[in-house]
């Protein structure tokens, strides 16, 4: 396992079955730390399962990961995860939902909610509750609770879908910033167009395994199954 | 394996032949209830049977979710599916038994009540086993396994005390045995035990084989396949 | 472990405050338990000496039902948006999730047994000949009983189709010691018909295995997937 320490991430031979389907189907990879990734690939690919595997939230069936030298459940403090849905109350205003967060990784106060918040392009003291947001506000306060506790590694799962351009465009700055700070970042995208020249590596994904890794969002005769 | 399992089958049912003979000609006819009385080396080796194999499932559930082996919940499963049929089958001649003998068609003594409980709990396993997502079925149903596992100590005292503030009629031999019925009765346990035993076996095999097939056909390689593997189950919102 | 505490009773806070601004359980629930009793009285008619033997049984039958529909209610608001992942991909204990759950739960059920208890009182013209104050720890206990394994298997339904009917299809038969104990329990001190105490014991015991169970189990099912 030593290999682990010179990657930041490592996926050997994953494979997540369900019943007589396999979302993973044996998935070997590894990643570097401080770099951007975006996954790519058709629905059905297993996109989601990877990054439900990297998270800790899905186990293997049979495979390893490595985040950090540590198992995911163990790197829970290093990694911040969001996804297509909010991950968050509707009843509660961002700041509530956010103290509340806060709780879980041990930060007290409200200093650092305020300060994500604001980061997103949000305001702290909005009263409205987020169920009533656009789509746009939610994904980016979901973002902030993503990186409430700051993690070194960030899992985003269709972040910038159904959200206003604006919004998106804003959430991909941020993300910038974020890798540039030497922040490790996977996003599963549809939307590959978003992070052209942005994502250090866009990862392909056909039917539970990678089938390609290039440096551009438009995939050449690179082989790879079409 | 195959020989050992033909083998084994072959004394197993030997063994049932025998007992089936002694039970219903070999053992003398019971003093007070007659025939019906019989019954008795059915039911009781049922119930042993039983209890054996939902010992078994307890087992099997534990080591589950302390190795995770493949092998320990596909024996649960096994286990608790024929321990639920001998399960079934004590509580049809119980009542059959009961009837002529005292009367009444269900007396809520101590062991039988056990049982049923024992089956409600374990019906509802299989229930859950059925109804959950399948990556985690292994886990959901272990947990269940041991928490029916605490139960049936507390059911068993409970309605031990019931019984003695309110007695009812106690289902069962009475009085010392013969040593012919003793030897009926003993020769049909062992019989029931390995019966139990060669189901459970021959359904564990076949649960093997099914996961087998089912990886198998997980993982086949899709380059060139006429067809894409099509989910059987329903597909959780985590498949992308 | 001071963390522990301070997280669950946020989290309990938190749900309380969540319950309190939608209102959707609290008011259908308490009607619901309204429904409960009326519907019992009208079946079950009896004279005094009768409903003093019964009353037990259909006091703590109509509780069952009612909490049912409460446990059902309990996680799906952390299901919604998925929120559940966010706890679970935290490094916030499962535990401190648990009982803050069972908790909020207790406290609710106790609220709708503290409703539907008056009215059974009135309806059937219940009055205690045995040493009353010792329904209440017969009320905790049996409300606990319920409530313990009742948000540990609506946690286990959470994974599976048809959540509504998998709660109680798994919850009446492990049930089944305990709804014996607070029935007898109450039977007894309602017809002053000797000492309860085996019955507390039964249902102190049952507790403490349950709980325990449940503490030392809830983290496997919440972390599997």
């Amino acid at each position: 396992m030593i290999n682990d320490r010179t990657f930041a991430i490592s996926v050997r031979n994953v494979v997540k079955q369900f019943g007589r389907f396999a979302a993973l189907r044996g998935v070997t990879a590894e990643f570097d730390a401080g770099r951007f990734h975006a996954i790519l690939g058709d629905n059905g690919a297993g996109k989601t399962t990877l990054l439900r595997a990297l998270a800790g939230l899905a186990q293997p069936t049979q495979g390893t990961i490595s985040i950090f030298g540590k198992a995911p459940r163990e790197a829970c403090r290093d990694l911040g995860y969001m996804a297509h849905p909010s991950l968050l109350y509707d009843e509660m205003t961002g700041m509530e939902n956010l103290r509340y967060f806060a709780r879980l990784y041990g930060i007290a106060g409200d200093a650092r909610c305020a300060e994500v918040i604001r980061a997103v392009g949000l305001d702290p003291q909005l009263m409205r509750s987020v169920g009533q947001y656009s789509q746009g506000m939610r994904q980016r306060m979901s973002l902030a609770r993503a990186i409430l506790h700051d993690p070194t590694l960030l899992l985003l799962d269709e972040p910038f879908s159904n959200v206003d351009v604006h919004s998106a465009h804003e959430m991909v700055g941020l993300l910038k910033g974020m890798r540039e700070a030497g922040k490790t970042i996977f996003v599963v995208t549809h939307q590959a167009a978003l992070l052209e020249g942005v994502a250090d590596e866009f990862v392909w994904m056909q039917e539970g395994l990678i089938v390609d890794r290039t440096a551009s969002a438009t995939r050449g005769v690179s082989g790879g199954v079409q | 394996m195959k020989r050992a399992f033909s083998i084994f089958s072959v004394i197993t049912a030997v063994l049932l032949v025998y007992g089936l003979y002694q039970a219903l000609v070999g053992a003398p006819t019971e003093r007070t209830m007659g025939d019906v009385q019989r019954i008795f080396y059915y039911h009781v080796p049922s119930a042993w049977t039983a209890f054996c194999l939902f010992l078994t499932n307890l087992v099997a559930s534990i080591i589950y979710l302390i190795r995770k082996s493949a092998w320990a919940d596909a024996l649960a499963v096994a286990a608790a599916e024929v321990g639920v049929v001998f399960c079934t089958i004590v509580l049809i001649t119980g009542p059959i038994w009961a009837r002529p003998v005292w009367g009444i068609w269900w007396t809520w003594d101590v062991r039988l009540t056990t049982t049923l409980v024992l089956w409600l709990i374990y019906v509802s396993y299989l229930v859950l086993r059925r109804f959950s997502d399948t990556a985690q079925t292994p886990i959901l149903a272990a947990v269940l396994a041991i928490f029916g596992a605490l139960d049936v100590p507390l059911v068993y005292f409970s309605i031990w005390f019931f019984r003695t503030q309110h007695p009812q009629p106690v289902m069962g031999r009475g009085g010392s045995l013969d040593p012919r019925m003793l030897h009926a009765f003993l020769i049909n346990l062992l019989a029931f035990s390995c019966f139990g035993a060669m189901v459970c076996w021959a359904r564990f095999r076949l649960e093997q084989l099914k996961r087998d097939v089912d990886q198998a056909h997980a993982m086949e390689s899709l380059a060139g396949a006429s067809e894409p593997a099509k989910a059987s189950l329903p597909l959780s919102r985590s498949s992308r | 472990m001071n963390s522990f505490w301070d997280l669950m009773l946020a989290t309990l806070v938190k749900d309380i405050r969540l319950e309190w601004r939608s209102k959707d359980a609290l008011n259908s629930m308490l009607f619901f338990s309204l429904l409960v009793v009326v519907i019992f009285s009208f079946s079950f008619d009896p004279n005094a000496e009768e409903s003093r033997q019964i009353a037990g049984g259909l006091v703590w039958v109509a509780f069952l039902f009612a909490s049912v529909v409460a446990l059902n209610q309990t996680w799906a608001r952390e299901l919604r948006n998925q929120v559940l992942d966010a706890y679970r991909v935290s490094p916030a204990p499962a535990n401190a999730l648990f009982l803050a759950k069972a908790l909020g739960n207790f406290i609710f059920v106790i609220l709708l047994e503290a409703v539907m208890t008056p009215l059974f009182i009135v309806f059937y013209n219940l009055r205690a000949l045995g040493p009353a104050w010792q329904l209440i720890p017969v009320g905790v206990l049996g409300t606990w009983a319920l409530v313990v394994n009742g948000t540990f298997f609506a946690a286990l339904s959470l994974r599976t189709r048809s959540r509504e009917i998998m709660l109680p299809l798994l919850l009446f038969p492990i049930s089944i010691p305990a709804i014996q104990g607070m029935v007898e329990a109450t039977r007894i001190l309602l017809a002053g018909d000797g000492s309860a105490r085996f019955w507390i014991v039964l249902l102190l015991t049952y507790d403490v295995v349950f709980t325990t169970a449940c503490l030392g189990l809830f983290g496997t099912i919440l972390h599997a997937e």
